[in-house]
C-alpha cells in the first residue's frame, strides 16, 4: 500500500479494512441471533405449556391415580414409577458405565480389538431407544419372564444409557494428567491404587456431570418404556421391583392421545413437573461439579 | 578452560584404584568406580516402537554416590533413568535388551515385580507433580499404599525435615500442595519420594522449572541426602552437574546410534581432564 505525497495520515477504517470490518461485525450479529432462536423458541414453549397447565397444578394432581375423568386424573402412580426406575436404573448402571470406563482408559492393552470395542461404543450411543425397548421386550421382559415390571425397565434403560456413560467417563479419566499417574505409580502405588486414590476422585466432577445427564435422557424416556409394557393403567403405588408401572413421559403421552381436550391441560401440568425435575437434575450436576472442583 | 566448580564436600575415596578398566565383568567402555556397586547396566539396549533410543550402555553406578547423567537433548539421558526404575513400562509398544542389575538381579527378569522395583527405587520428577491433595496427604500416601506400619505424623514430619521443607510448612500441614511455591512443591514431591524409605532416587531434571534459588536449595538437599540414599540425576545444566556430583556420565546421540555412552568418570576428571574429545566438545561448549 503506497502512501500518497502530501495525504494525511488516517487510522480510521477505510476501504477494504472497513468492509472486512463490517463482515466481522454482521457476523457477530449473525451468531447471536442463531442462538437466540433456541432460546426464544425454548421460551415460547415454555410459556405456552404453563400457560394451558399451570391451572391443573396442585397437591391433588401430583396425588391422585389417573382416571378417566380428566379433573380427577392425577400423576401419583407415574411419578412413583419414574423414581422406582430411574433409582434402579442408575443403581445398575452407575458400576457397569464406570467400570468400562476406568477398565479401558486405565488396564486395557492398546490394541486392534480394544479399538473395536471403543468404536462400538459410539455406535451403542446412537442406537434410537426404541430398538433398546424391543431388545428389552425380547430378552427382560419375555425371555427372562420379568413381565411388564420395573425391574425390566430399569434393565432395558441401563443397556440405553451405559454407553453415553461410558463416554463421559472416559473423557473424564482422560482429564487426569500423566504427572499424576506417574508421580503415584513411581511410589510404589499398583494400579489399583492409583485409580482408586488419584485418577476417581480426580475424574469424579467428570463423571458425575456424565452419569446425571444420562439420568435426565433417561427420565425423558418414552419409546423403549412403551415397548416393554410401561402403557398400561396404574392405579396402585408402586412397592417392589416387579410391580407393573408406568413412567411420567408414558403419562403424558397418554394424556396427549385423548380426545377430550382436557386431558391436554393434565398433559401440560405434567410436562411442567418433569421440566421441574430435569432442572434440578442438571443443576444438582452442575454444584456437584463445582463443589469438587473447588477440593 | 573455565573453572566449573565451586566449593564442594570432599570425596571419601577407597586407596587406590581410581579406575583403571579390568578384564571381564567391567564396563568395557573403560571405568568401573572403585566403589561397592548398586546398578549394573550390561549392554542396554531401548527401543520406543522402531525407533532405538539406547545403545549398548554399560556402566556401574555406584551406592551413596551422586551420579549425573549430562548430554544434549535427545541424547537418552531420561530414557534410562527411567530404565532404572522401570518407568518406562509404562508407555505401550517399548522394548529393552540387555541386563540392568540392582543389588546383583536383573530388574527386568520375567519374575520381577515392578512395583517392588519402584518401592525401593524412587523418582523425581522434571516438573513438580504434587498431588491435589494436602501436604499431609501427599507424604502419607506412599507410605499408605506401601502398608508400612508406622505413626504416619512421625513419617510425614521425618520426611519433611529430610527434604529441608518441614520448618516452612509445619504451622498448616493440611494446605493443599498446589498452593506451595514451585520449589516447594519440589522440595514436596522429594520429601513424598522419602516417605517410601527407598534405596535410590532417581531425579528426571528436578530443577529445570525451578529458580536459581530453589535450584541451590535442591542442590544443597542433594549433597545431603547422598549419606543415607543414592542418587541419580539427569541435568542439563553442566554446572549443576559439576557443583553435586561424584561421578558424571555423558551421553551422546549421532548419525550411528542413539543414546550411546562416551564417558564415565569421577566428575573431577571429566570435567578437567575427559578422555574423550567429543566429551571436551560438549564441555567446552563447542556444541550441545
Amino acid at each position: 500500500m503506497t502512501i500518497v505525497e502530501g495525504a494525511v495520515l488516517t487510522l480510521r477504517a477505510t476501504g477494504a479494512v472497513a468492509r472486512r470490518q463490517a463482515v466481522s461485525r454482521a457476523s457477530r450479529w449473525v451468531f447471536l441471533a442463531a442462538s437466540l432462536l433456541g432460546v426464544f423458541v425454548l421460551l415460547y414453549l415454555a410459556y405456552d405449556t404453563i400457560a394451558t397447565g399451570a391451572s391443573r397444578l396442585s397437591i391433588d394432581f401430583l396425588t391422585s391415580y389417573p382416571s378417566r375423568f380428566a379433573e380427577r386424573a392425577g400423576l401419583r402412580s407415574s411419578v412413583l414409577g419414574s423414581v422406582w426406575v430411574m433409582g434402579t436404573t442408575v443403581l445398575l448402571a452407575f458400576p457397569v458405565a464406570i467400570g468400562t470406563a476406568v477398565w479401558i482408559e486405565e488396564f486395557a492393552p492398546r490394541n486392534y480389538l480394544v479399538t473395536i470395542v471403543k468404536l462400538n461404543l459410539a455406535n451403542l450411543a446412537g442406537v434410537p431407544s426404541i430398538i433398546y425397548g424391543i431388545l428389552g421386550l425380547a430378552i427382560f421382559v419375555r425371555f427372562l419372564d420379568l413381565g411388564p415390571s420395573i425391574l425390566a425397565g430399569a434393565l432395558t434403560l441401563s443397556l440405553m444409557i451405559i454407553p453415553m456413560t461410558v463416554i463421559a467417563a472416559q473423557e473424564a479419566i482422560r482429564q487426569v494428567p500423566q504427572s499424576t499417574r506417574d508421580g503415584s505409580l513411581a511410589l510404589g502405588a499398583t494400579k489399583w491404587q492409583t485409580v482408586w486414590s488419584h485418577v476417581l476422585p480426580q475424574a469424579l466432577p467428570g463423571i458425575m456431570t456424565g452419569v446425571i445427564l444420562a439420568v435426565s435422557r433417561a427420565a425423558g424416556e418414552t419409546a423403549a418404556l412403551i415397548m416393554i409394557g410401561a402403557f398400561t393403567f396404574i392405579a396402585f403405588d408402586n412397592t417392589n421391583l416387579f410391580d407393573d408401572f408406568t413412567t411420567v413421559p408414558i403419562q403424558i403421552y397418554n394424556w396427549t392421545i385423548r380426545p377430550q381436550p382436557e386431558f391436554r391441560d393434565n398433559a401440560a401440568a405434567a410436562i411442567i413437573v418433569l421440566m421441574v425435575a430435569v432442572l434440578i437434575l442438571n443443576l444438582l450436576a452442575a454444584v456437584i461439579r463445582e463443589r469438587f472442583r473447588r477440593d | 578452560m573455565t573453572r566449573l566448580r565451586v566449593e564442594r564436600r570432599p570425596l571419601d575415596r577407597e586407596e587406590g584404584a581410581v579406575g583403571l578398566p579390568k578384564a571381564s565383568g567391567t564396563p568395557p567402555q573403560g571405568f568401573k568406580p572403585a566403589e561397592q556397586t548398586l546398578f549394573g547396566l550390561r549392554n542396554l539396549n531401548f527401543w520406543y516402537g522402531q525407533k532405538q533410543a539406547l545403545t549398548n550402555v554399560t556402566l556401574d553406578i555406584p551406592v551413596n554416590r551422586v551420579t549425573a547423567l549430562i548430554g544434549p537433548s535427545g541424547c537418552g539421558k531420561s530414557t534410562l533413568i527411567r530404565c532404572l526404575n522401570r518407568m518406562n513400562d509404562l508407555i505401550p509398544g517399548i522394548r529393552v535388551e540387555g541386563e540392568v542389575t540392582y543389588h546383583g538381579q536383573d530388574i527386568y527378569a520375567r519374575d520381577v515385580d515392578p512395583v517392588e522395583v519402584r518401592r525401593r527405587i524412587g523418582m523425581v520428577f522434571q516438573k513438580p507433580n504434587p498431588f491435589p491433595k494436602s501436604i499431609y496427604e501427599n507424604i502419607a500416601f506412599g507410605a499408605r499404599v506401601n502398608g508400612l506400619r508406622v505413626d504416619m505424623d512421625e513419617v510425614v514430619e521425618r520426611s519433611l525435615r529430610q527434604a529441608a521443607l518441614y520448618d516452612e510448612v509445619r504451622d498448616d500441614l493440611k494446605k493443599s500442595g498446589l498452593a506451595l511455591s514451585g520449589g516447594q512443591q519440589q522440595r514436596l514431591c522429594i520429601a513424598r519420594a522419602l516417605a517410601v524409605e527407598p534405596d535410590v532416587i532417581l531425579m528426571d531434571e528436578p530443577c529445570s522449572a525451578l529458580d536459581p534459588i530453589a535450584t541451590l536449595k535442591i542442590e544443597d538437599l542433594i549433597r545431603d541426602l547422598v549419606d543415607d540414599f543414592t542418587i541419580i540425576i539427569v541435568t542439563h545444566n553442566m554446572q549443576q552437574a559439576a557443583r553435586v556430583s561424584d561421578y558424571t556420565v555423558f551421553m551422546l546421540s549421532d548419525e550411528h546410534a542413539t543414546g550411546q555412552l562416551i564417558e564415565y568418570g569421577p566428575t573431577e576428571e571429566l570435567f578437567t581432564n575427559p578422555k574423550e574429545s567429543r566429551t571436551e566438545a560438549y564441555i567446552t561448549g563447542r556444541f550441545g
